[in-house]
């Protein structure tokens, strides 16, 4: 898939980053507002596709050295051990918990074990959507 | 605190390292490391013997799913250490033996892996309390006994021996799983102890003899018990170590220890008598009577292994009938059964495991375990000849030999039955004593075709592709160590009675007072007794029948090799195969659209039927908000973009107008201040667009396919229909009150989970789980994709299974 399109390669470069920043940001927002671990991982991951369009899939491997199927097993890991990371405190698996401390800059911050969990759904999210992405495009094609 | 479930688990935990870990032991073979874990486990073990020969026993709980009364609950008492100290101290002379028996070129990690993973799997069958819990330890060694069966898994006999075990034995355990349940049904309990303790109340139920007959098909097919026996005799295919452990002295002692388990919930019972040791008796004989004919050793052994389970089970059947009669003087007199049971338990565990290694080191050095090849070891092979020597003669009931013990008090447990009066058995129960005699003829010639066709006579040289030689050391210690357990038993057979045996019984027979009663002195002479008698009857008959071996041999020949059971299995499995690939090409027919019909008209008929059968079918849309213009707007857009594909002439046609349907809906969310819907669909639906784009370069041009009228219609029918039936339920979901609803639950989501978005607490936090397997679905999914799209197997690509 090589498009040699002046305008889009030009433009996507910066849209890729505003587009990651949003991901980052619906993600984190998640608790409160509409955001989370599965929209956030779908902008990230629509963001790499993004990148893979618009310049051709050797450079991005060059400057994105990742395997995207670890990724996601890591996202699968993530996601599972916070199940069982409750048992471990005596509480029934999946168990979440909250609370509120008082960091340094941010203030009074609410820190949730739900947001280790939804790290790991954006994780699996962007992991197997680039995977499956890729393996098609590479394919053949 | 050293507690009972750390035993199970701590095989699987070094099961688990394994993998990572292996390679660091490039210079050592890895089962030295792996030697570790059994030893320790029974020493462990072994300093509990004092304080269970005392009365104590352990049990400790961990709460699993209490909700279901599911508990990873261990229960360590007189019965479970005898198979405990089975499993750990043959599994560690097993583990020094295969050390020398497998050379490091073999996938060592994957075997060790694997053999702990049994070990760990058969403590926990023999710890476990709660029969759920029971169970999967149960199948997990059914599972680690397939891998190991196939462990050289090139050899097209070892995967078929592996299937055939495996089938046979879980299907049995899900009979077994059938039955627990029904136990539960009765008693409302899903532990061995509880159900003990109240099972009186239960025996007339309507379930108690189905459940027993369902938990004994799990014994049997575990236990290789006549008809279902075949499965053995294939897994020899199987390394030898594996043999000598999982189908001689383990695994397949699952089913006696089940039978014994059960005793006192269904020993009381005719029913259970009857079966118990008629299959006993039955697979006693079939197994002795079929092992003569054997010309592979292994095959010899495997045979025979079938017919000591027999015996065991007979026993453990016979000792049941002292639970009919309650605690007396008298019915003690009964319970020798079983204690002989148990005896014989450790003896055939001592003497089969040293003759398998024997074997071993027979295919290890000469290259063949077929009798007819071998022949004149003895001063060749002095010490592997000595080991034989020990094991058959113990096997066949000689002194001064443990299998002589055992097998007097099995003689003399068939004749105290035939004084019982009840269960008809004063005009059967001479069934006992004969059958019996007759199985032991058999058990004593082939141990004398073990002793003197592969090691008397005169040397074979020239059928052998290597010089004979004496084996290495290495592969002698074990098997040396089991026969001097073998003699050691025979001269001090009642310390073991008293520590390890006299637990164990009251463990079986719970309500018979004084665990010491119930052990008798094991003692070598006890005068002129009809055991005796029969003993010496059998060397006599056996010695001649062994010498004319060769004018009865034709006798195997009148059983048709058309009508065994092995023929009915196969016969079973093919037509099954055939009869479900027949069902099955019917409807798979790779055409994309018949499967989509299939769903829809599942849809229909399921949900669409649901709600009508509960008369769910009505709505109200007098209350509803009034339309607002843009809404209309949107639903035409929507109507005429799905219309228009029907008609659409490309592929990116008809892509463009789903993208249409599907922003549309995003809007609608957006109107009804459902932002993270809104967002989800808007992302989902770009993202789905870029892969419609990447799979078109794959696809062969769009061509319309002519139909006919009439399928036409019906196509249209279903989809209308499907429509329609959305719609509705749409509609009726807003007045659908059968049950309460239970979102002001979620509303205080801040409260409950720290969250004011209700949409991800929900997902996150309160239905958490859901989410959690969601993500594991959707990592499988790309999996799948990735495998079958990177892996496909190529033209050129040969077959590389069968060899």
């Amino acid at each position: 898939m090589k498009i040699n399109d002046v305008i889009l390669r030009t433009i996507s470069r910066f849209v890729v980053f505003i587009i990651l920043t949003f991901g980052v940001y619906l993600f984190l927002s998640g608790h409160n507002t509409p955001g989370g671990g599965f929209i956030g991982g779908l902008v990230l991951a629509s963001a790499i596709v993004l990148l893979y369009l618009s310049t051709d899939i050797e450079t991005v491997k060059k400057s994105l050295p990742l395997d995207f199927k670890y990724v996601a097993a890591t996202g699968v890991l993530l996601a599972t051990s916070t199940g069982f990371g409750s048992i471990i405190f005596g509480v029934p698996f999946m168990s979440q918990t909250f609370a509120y401390f008082d960091l340094p800059i941010f203030g009074e911050t609410e820190l949730t074990t739900v947001t280790i969990f939804e790290a790991g759904v954006a994780l699996t999210v962007v992991g197997v959507l680039v995977t499956i992405i890729l393996s098609i495009s590479e394919d053949g094609g | 605190m050293f507690s009972i479930n750390l035993v199970i688990l701590i095989p699987f935990i070094v099961a688990a390292l394994i993998p990572f870990s292996y390679r660091r032991f490039k210079k050592v073979h890895l089962g030295w490391i792996v030697l570790i874990v059994p030893v320790v486990l029974f020493v462990l073990l072994a300093r509990l013997i004092p304080s269970l020969a005392s009365g104590k026993t352990y049990v400790h709980t961990y709460e699993w799913i209490p909700s279901l009364d599911f508990n990873f609950t261990t229960y360590l008492d007189g019965l479970s250490m005898i198979f405990a100290l089975l499993i750990t101290g043959v599994g560690s002379l097993v583990i020094l033996y295969s050390i020398f028996y497998l050379s490091s070129k073999e996938s060592l990690q994957h075997f060790y892996c694997y053999l702990l993973l049994f070990m760990g799997a058969m403590l926990g069958v023999v710890f476990s309390d709660n029969l759920m819990v029971l169970y999967v330890f149960w199948e997990l060694t059914s599972v680690s006994s397939f891998l190991l069966i196939a462990f050289w898994n090139h050899r097209k006999a070892s995967r078929q021996g592996a299937q055939k075990a495996m089938l046979i034995t879980v299907s049995g355990g899900i009979a077994m799983l059938v039955g627990f349940i029904m136990l539960h049904t009765m008693t409302g309990s899903f532990s061995i102890r509880e159900i003990i303790a109240s099972v009186s109340e239960f025996s007339d139920h309507d379930l108690f003899i189905p459940a027993m007959i369902l938990i004994l098909l799990g014994a049997f097919t575990k236990s290789a018990q006549f008809p279902f026996h075949i499965w053995l005799p294939d897994a020899m295919e199987a390394p030898t170590p594996v043999s000598a452990y999982l189908h001689s002295a383990t695994m397949v002692k699952a089913g006696i220890y089940l039978v014994a388990r059960f005793t006192p919930v269904f020993g009381a019972d005719e029913v259970w008598f009857w079966v118990v040791s008629m299959v006993g008796m039955i697979t006693l004989f079939w197994g002795s009577f079929n092992a003569v004919k054997q010309t592979d050793l292994k095959a010899l052994l495997a045979f025979s292994t079938i017919s000591q389970l027999g015996l065991i089970m007979s026993l453990l059947g016979l000792g049941s009938i002292a639970l009919q009669f309650g605690y007396s003087a008298d019915s003690v007199l009964y319970t020798q059964a079983t204690f002989a049971a148990l005896f014989h338990l450790i003896n055939h565990s001592t003497f089969k495991g040293a003759l398998f290694m024997v074997v071993g080191i027979l295919d290890h050095e000469l290259g063949t375990r077929d009798v007819r090849r071998l022949g004149g070891l003895m001063t060749l092979m002095p010490f592997t000849f000595t080991i034989a020597l020990i094991g058959s003669l113990s096997m066949a009931g000689l002194p001064p030999f443990n299998g002589f013990l055992s097998k007097e008090m099995f003689f003399a447990a068939t004749v105290h039955i035939m004084e019982v009066d009840i269960f008809s058995l004063p005009s059967l129960g001479l069934i006992f004593p004969v059958v019996a005699w007759i199985a032991s003829i058999f058990t004593f010639v082939y141990c004398m075709i073990i002793i003197f066709k592969a090691f008397l006579g005169k040397p074979q040289q020239e059928k052998l592709d290597k010089p004979i030689h004496e084996a290495p050391i290495g592969m002698l210690i074990s098997p040396m160590i089991l026969v001097a357990l073998v003699v050691g038993i025979f001269f001090f057979p009642n310390l073991l009675g008293q520590y390890i045996l006299q637990p164990a019984m009251s463990s079986i027979y719970p309500t018979f007072g004084d665990a010491a009663d119930l052990t008798p002195k094991i003692s070598a002479w006890h005068g002129i007794k009809p055991e005796l008698l029969m003993t010496i009857a059998v060397i006599i008959v056996g010695a001649i029948l062994f010498k004319f071996l060769k004018l009865w041999k034709p006798i195997y020949g009148l059983f048709s090799s058309r009508f065994t059971f092995n023929v009915l299995y196969f016969n079973f499995l093919a037509s099954s195969v055939s009869k479900s690939n027949l069902v099955t090409n019917r409807y798979m027919n790779g055409l994309l659209r018949h499967y989509l019909l299939y769903i829809f008209i599942f849809f229909i008929v399921t949900v669409g039927g649901y709600l009508l059968y509960f008369k769910a079918f009505s709505f109200d849309i007098s209350t509803n908000a009034s339309f607002r213009v843009y809404e209309v707007c949107l639903v035409a857009i929507m109507a005429v973009a799905a219309l228009s594909m029907l008609f659409a002439k490309s592929r990116i046609t008809a892509t463009l107008l789903n993208g249409v349907l599907g922003y549309s809906i995003a809007i609608f969310f957006v109107i009804f201040r459902a932002p993270d819907l809104a967002l989800t669909q808007l992302v989902v639906e770009s993202v789905t667009t870029v892969l419609f784009l990447l799979a078109f370069s794959h696809l062969p041009d769009w061509k319309k396919e002519k139909l006919s009228k009439g399928t036409k219609l019906i196509n249209g029918i279903i989809s209308v229909a499907v429509g329609l039936v959305v719609v509705i339920v749409g509609l009726s979901v807003v007045d659908f009150n059968l049950y309460d609803p239970i979102s002001s639950y979620f509303e205080d989501a801040y409260e409950l989970a720290g969250g004011a978005n209700i949409v991800n607490a929900i997902l996150g936090d309160f239905r958490g789980f859901d989410t959690m397997l969601e993500v594991v679905v959707l990592f499988i999914a790309g999996l799948g994709v990735y495998s079958m799209i990177k892996l496909r197997v190529k033209k050129e690509d040969e077959n590389i299974e069968d060899q």
